[in-house]
């Protein structure tokens, strides 16, 4: 025992006291970690989750590289500045794609979302869909007249069907899957010829969709079915190739007189492009605008949505200002603003004596007169803002007690309503509270002491309060403002009720739309923003304040 | 301050009481006479009554203060119901109580009660203006509750008052509108939908937000912060934009739900709603349980460990008894967001999930019936038990940790 110094301190279970501790204290904190845990991840996943999933859909844009896989692709090296429409191959993509869309009838959700960005392509969408047919039959009707064998959906069947296309019928698939957003997983029967996708690789790719959304979808037999219009003009694309007709020529499988029969017959068939096909539906598709629109949002990602919150567009030459008459956004960003500060201030102006005298009356009379701040804060949202509707209205209590004094024509009665001042009144007298409560918590702990002291120094009354009290009742101030910006800049219901057209934040035009125009990722992206500037204030707040002394109830 | 209010001096009453009774009085009398068409005869008319009823009143001495003031007020109301009926017997019932009360309140002195003696006139007039402005303050904080419960009484199915209830005839009032809330789907429906979703909120976001809580106030818990932030979120990020992800989320969550765990529709569609009303209510919990945790002395666990009791039981028996005022007053918040909230149901929820506020707010887009306001004058009566609730519970709390005065 003469060294102790130089040994470790030892616990009583024998282990190094230093070991012991750190063990303790990790055994602590693990213990707080399993204790928060369970409502960590509820939040994270029912709330975190879906507001991140928010953010993702302002710039996602999946729908036109999934509805039009091989369009982008083609589109991908056409040159917009030239003025010139893209090649033919651009509209056989788009044949192939938009005859599985309208099929699957997805080409209509993908003509809305392009609508956002150049009105009008909805309905070009719409109709050319009904069209599709029209342009397969232009095929379809003399191929059959130079062999009856293409009339026959067991003859073709059996002359696209052979070996080793696995991987094209798999890609083919998924292209689909993807587009429909939903599994079309199952068994197709129907594997395609390799040698026959390369001979005829638009007409494989056709019929391998059809016999994929006729076995998986329709859940048909492949061979049973006639092929749709789209395989024919697939087939009429091929006939243009001279790889092909090469092909053809050397090709003994079966079906080659058929094909061959095609060949030599070749001038039966229309001798027309796609491009002319598409445009004689609608000469829309012979705009150059329609196709630069739809080259900008053929990626996957777009900031379009954003640009489109802050009423910008893009355009081939880069980000641009929209006409003067299509902003409304930034306007409405502006409104919301400067609405929000109004209610802020006058929340101020009306709770600053409020909770001047709540804090410097004897404790008894305080908490009885508190309960009237709180009465308030605890009823219902939507009882305080029908009340407002009952007060507002043209016929509503503060218009007809006016009238009855005679202080106002009942011709002429005040308009409260449905505008922004009924916003503003509802929203102050609904947001109040909320500033009272925090200036009441600050202005409790000022000592009334430095009052006398100032005054007792020789201070007027207006230089004691402006000078010594005001200052120390700052914090309450900002803690008070921020909150109730925040709460305001975000308010949906009273200004739905009570806001009219002109009265309504940019919540409204969120809620707009989600449920009725159905535009989500202009909601989302508005909504981003909102967040952005909400989550800056509350950063704030954090630091005036501390989310530690958030009080609710005084 | 007693002694201050013994000491006041009468002012004079030429110069001072009548003249400013005299201006309250040409005020009233604006008014009045702006309802016959004639203000400024009124205003006349009405100083003269103000400085006369001033002079009578400070030469009346054999009567007390209270009796003199409701005295005017009966006179003001008789001579007004001459002239305007039921309505002009309250209309100057009000006048003679206001100005009755203000002449002897200015004619006594008792103006200066709790005013330090040596303040000037001018400090004097800003301290009652002061007040003034309070009290109108206050006004407009509990005023436009009012007309929601009168008219919840109304005959008709107007939202404004009809004639014969501001002539208080027993016509113009009726329980019509409470019977339609308590008698039918449209509203008991709601109703039950909100009774059921409201409680299960709250017992998730109470017992994962107590749980939380007593974790969140140990002494080393890394990245304490953060975590906080994270779950205080709920109340900070805009209903507006929760609702908008919720919705995103939740639709293809509960189609999932359908599809692959064969779960019913309506079924799926309250967990959505109560998930949904949890997380907003949970930072309530947090924040309150947090509050009353900072409180708690943490030796009490330790000695209760120290006789052998396990970790739960310490909890349920030493920790849990102290906090619970703050986890009651916490799940009383959560409960009223979810029974108030309406903006993330109507994304998330479907016509089955219904709720009460729902309901009130379709009611008030359309303007359908008063219905809404009976169900109105229900909710503030709510209101008040779950207002005293949670005062009872903090005034118990403060004096259990010995830090309320009274």
């Amino acid at each position: 025992m003469s060294d102790t110094t130089q040994e470790l301190v030892l616990a009583a279970d024998g282990r190094p006291l230093k070991q012991s501790l750190r063990r303790a204290l990790l055994r602590q904190k693990l213990r707080a970690l399993m204790l928060i845990a369970p409502l960590l991840i509820f939040v994270v996943v029912t709330f975190i989750v879906p507001i991140f999933s928010m953010l993702f859909r302002s710039v996602e844009n999946e729908i036109v590289p999934d509805t039009l896989p091989g369009v982008t692709q083609a589109l991908a090296d056409w040159d917009s500045s030239t003025g010139e429409l893209p090649n033919d191959d651009v509209f056989r993509h788009l044949y192939i794609d938009m005859f599985k869309a309208s099929e699957a009838k997805t080409h209509t959700r993908l003509g809305s979302r392009l609508n956002y960005e150049m009105t009008g392509l909805s309905s070009l969408f719409r109709t050319t869909g009904r069209g599709l047919d029209d342009i397969g039959e232009e095929w379809q009707d003399p191929l059959e007249d130079i062999d009856p064998n293409f009339k026959d959906g067991a003859f073709w069947y059996e002359m696209m069907s052979g070996t080793d296309g696995e991987d094209l019928l798999e890609e083919r698939r998924d292209l689909f899957a993807t587009m429909v957003g939903e599994s079309m997983d199952g068994d197709v029967g129907f594997i395609p010829s390799m040698q026959i996708a390369e001979m005829l690789p638009w007409t494989t790719r056709a019929y391998t969709d059809f016999a994929i959304w006729t076995a998986i979808d329709d859940e048909d037999v492949v061979a049973e079915e006639d092929p749709w219009e789209s395989v024919y003009g697939a087939l009429g694309m091929d006939l243009t190739n001279p790889d092909s007709v090469a092909a053809i020529q050397s090709y003994s499988g079966f079906g080659a007189d058929a094909l061959k029969a095609a060949v030599a017959n070749v001038d039966q068939l229309p001798q027309t492009t796609f491009r002319a096909e598409f445009g004689k539906e609608n000469e829309d598709w012979l705009s150059p605008e329609v196709w630069s629109t739809i080259q900008l949002y053929s990626s996957r990602m777009t900031p379009g949505y954003f640009l489109n919150a802050v009423d910008m567009q893009l355009t081939p030459d880069g980000i641009a200002e929209k006409p003067e008459n299509q902003q409304i956004y930034k306007q409405l960003f502006m409104r919301t603003l400067v609405m929000a500060l109004i209610i802020t201030a006058s929340c101020v102006v009306l709770g600053y004596p409020v909770a001047w005298l709540l804090a410097n009356l004897p404790m008894r009379t305080a908490s009885l007169l508190m309960i009237l701040v709180l009465l308030p804060f605890w009823t219902s949202l939507l009882v305080r803002t029908s009340a407002w509707k009952v007060l507002l209205q043209q016929q509503g209590v503060i218009n007809e007690i006016l009238v009855w004094l005679g202080f106002v024509n009942d011709a002429d009665r005040l308009i409260l309503m449905n505008n922004a001042t009924g916003t503003i009144i509802a929203m102050t007298h609904i947001l109040l509270p909320f500033m009272i409560l925090p200036l009441y918590s600050v202005m409790k702990t000022i000592q009334p002491s430095y009052l006398r002291a100032a005054k007792s120094l020789g201070a007027t009354n207006w230089t004691a309060f402006w000078r010594v009290y005001f200052p120390q009742s700052v914090p309450g101030i900002g803690a008070g403002s921020i909150l109730v910006f925040i709460l305001a800049i975000g308010y949906y219901i009273t200004p739905e009720i009570v806001g009219g057209t002109s009265g309504v934040f940019i919540s409204n035009r969120i809620a707009y739309h989600i449920s009725s125009s159905l535009n989500w990722g202009l909601a989302a992206a508005l909504g981003s923003i909102l967040l952005v500037v909400v989550l800056g204030l509350y950063w704030c707040y954090d630091r005036i304040v501390g989310i530690d002394n958030v009080k609710l109830g005084g | 301050m007693n002694e201050l209010i013994v000491n006041i001096k009468r002012p004079n009453l030429l110069t001072f009481t009548m003249p400013i009774v005299a201006v309250l009085g040409a005020m009233f009398g604006f008014v009045t006479g702006n309802i016959f068409g004639d203000p400024f005869i009124g205003a006349v008319g009405g100083a003269v009554v103000g400085a006369v009823l001033a002079l009578a009143l400070a030469k009346i001495v054999s009567i007390k203060r209270w009796k003199k003031i409701w005295g005017v007020a009966v006179v003001f109301a008789v001579v007004a119901a001459l002239f305007g009926g039921v309505g002009g017997f309250l209309g100057g019932f009000v006048v003679g109580l206001s100005m009755g009360w203000f002449a002897t309140w200015v004619g006594t002195g008792k103006y200066r009660a709790g005013v330090p003696i040596y303040y000037t006139p001018g400090q004097v007039l800003w301290h009652c203006t002061f007040l003034f402005i309070c009290a109108f303050v206050f006004f407009f904080l509990i005023a436009p509750l009012i007309p929601v419960v009168w008219l919840s009484f109304n005959a008709e199915n107007f939202f404004t008052f009809t004639p014969e209830m501001l002539s208080f005839k027993s016509a113009g009032y009726s329980l019509k509108h409470y019977r339609d809330f308590l008698g039918t789907d449209e509203w008991m429906v709601p109703l039950k939908n909100s009774l059921i979703i409201a409680p299960i909120a709250t017992l998730i976001s109470v017992s994962l937000g107590t749980l939380a809580a007593i974790g969140l106030s140990q002494s080393h818990v890394p990245g304490r912060q953060v975590m906080m932030a994270i779950l205080i979120s709920p109340m900070i990020v805009p209903l507006i934009i929760s609702a908008t992800g919720m919705f995103f989320f939740y639709a293809p969550l509960g189609n999932w739900l359908q599809l692959n765990l064969g779960l019913n529709q309506a079924f799926v569609g309250y967990v959505k709603v109560i998930l949904a009303h949890a997380v907003l209510g949970i930072p309530f919990v947090i924040i309150t349980v947090t509050a009353t945790l900072v409180g708690f002395d943490s030796s009490l666990t330790r000695a209760a460990a120290n006789m052998g009791a396990d970790p739960v039981t310490t909890f349920f028996r030493v920790q849990m008894p102290l906090i619970l005022p703050g986890v009651i007053s916490g799940g009383l918040f959560a409960f009223i967001t979810s029974f108030d909230e309406v903006v993330v149901v109507l994304f998330v929820g479907s016509a089955r999930q219904q709720t009460l506020p729902w309901q009130m707010y379709t009611g008030l887009r359309e303007q359908i019936s008063p219905t809404i306001l009976a169900a109105a004058t229900i909710l503030v009566s709510v209101s008040i038990l779950l207002l005293a609730t949670v005062e009872l519970l903090r005034r118990r709390s403060e004096r259990l940790r010995g830090m309320s005065p009274g």
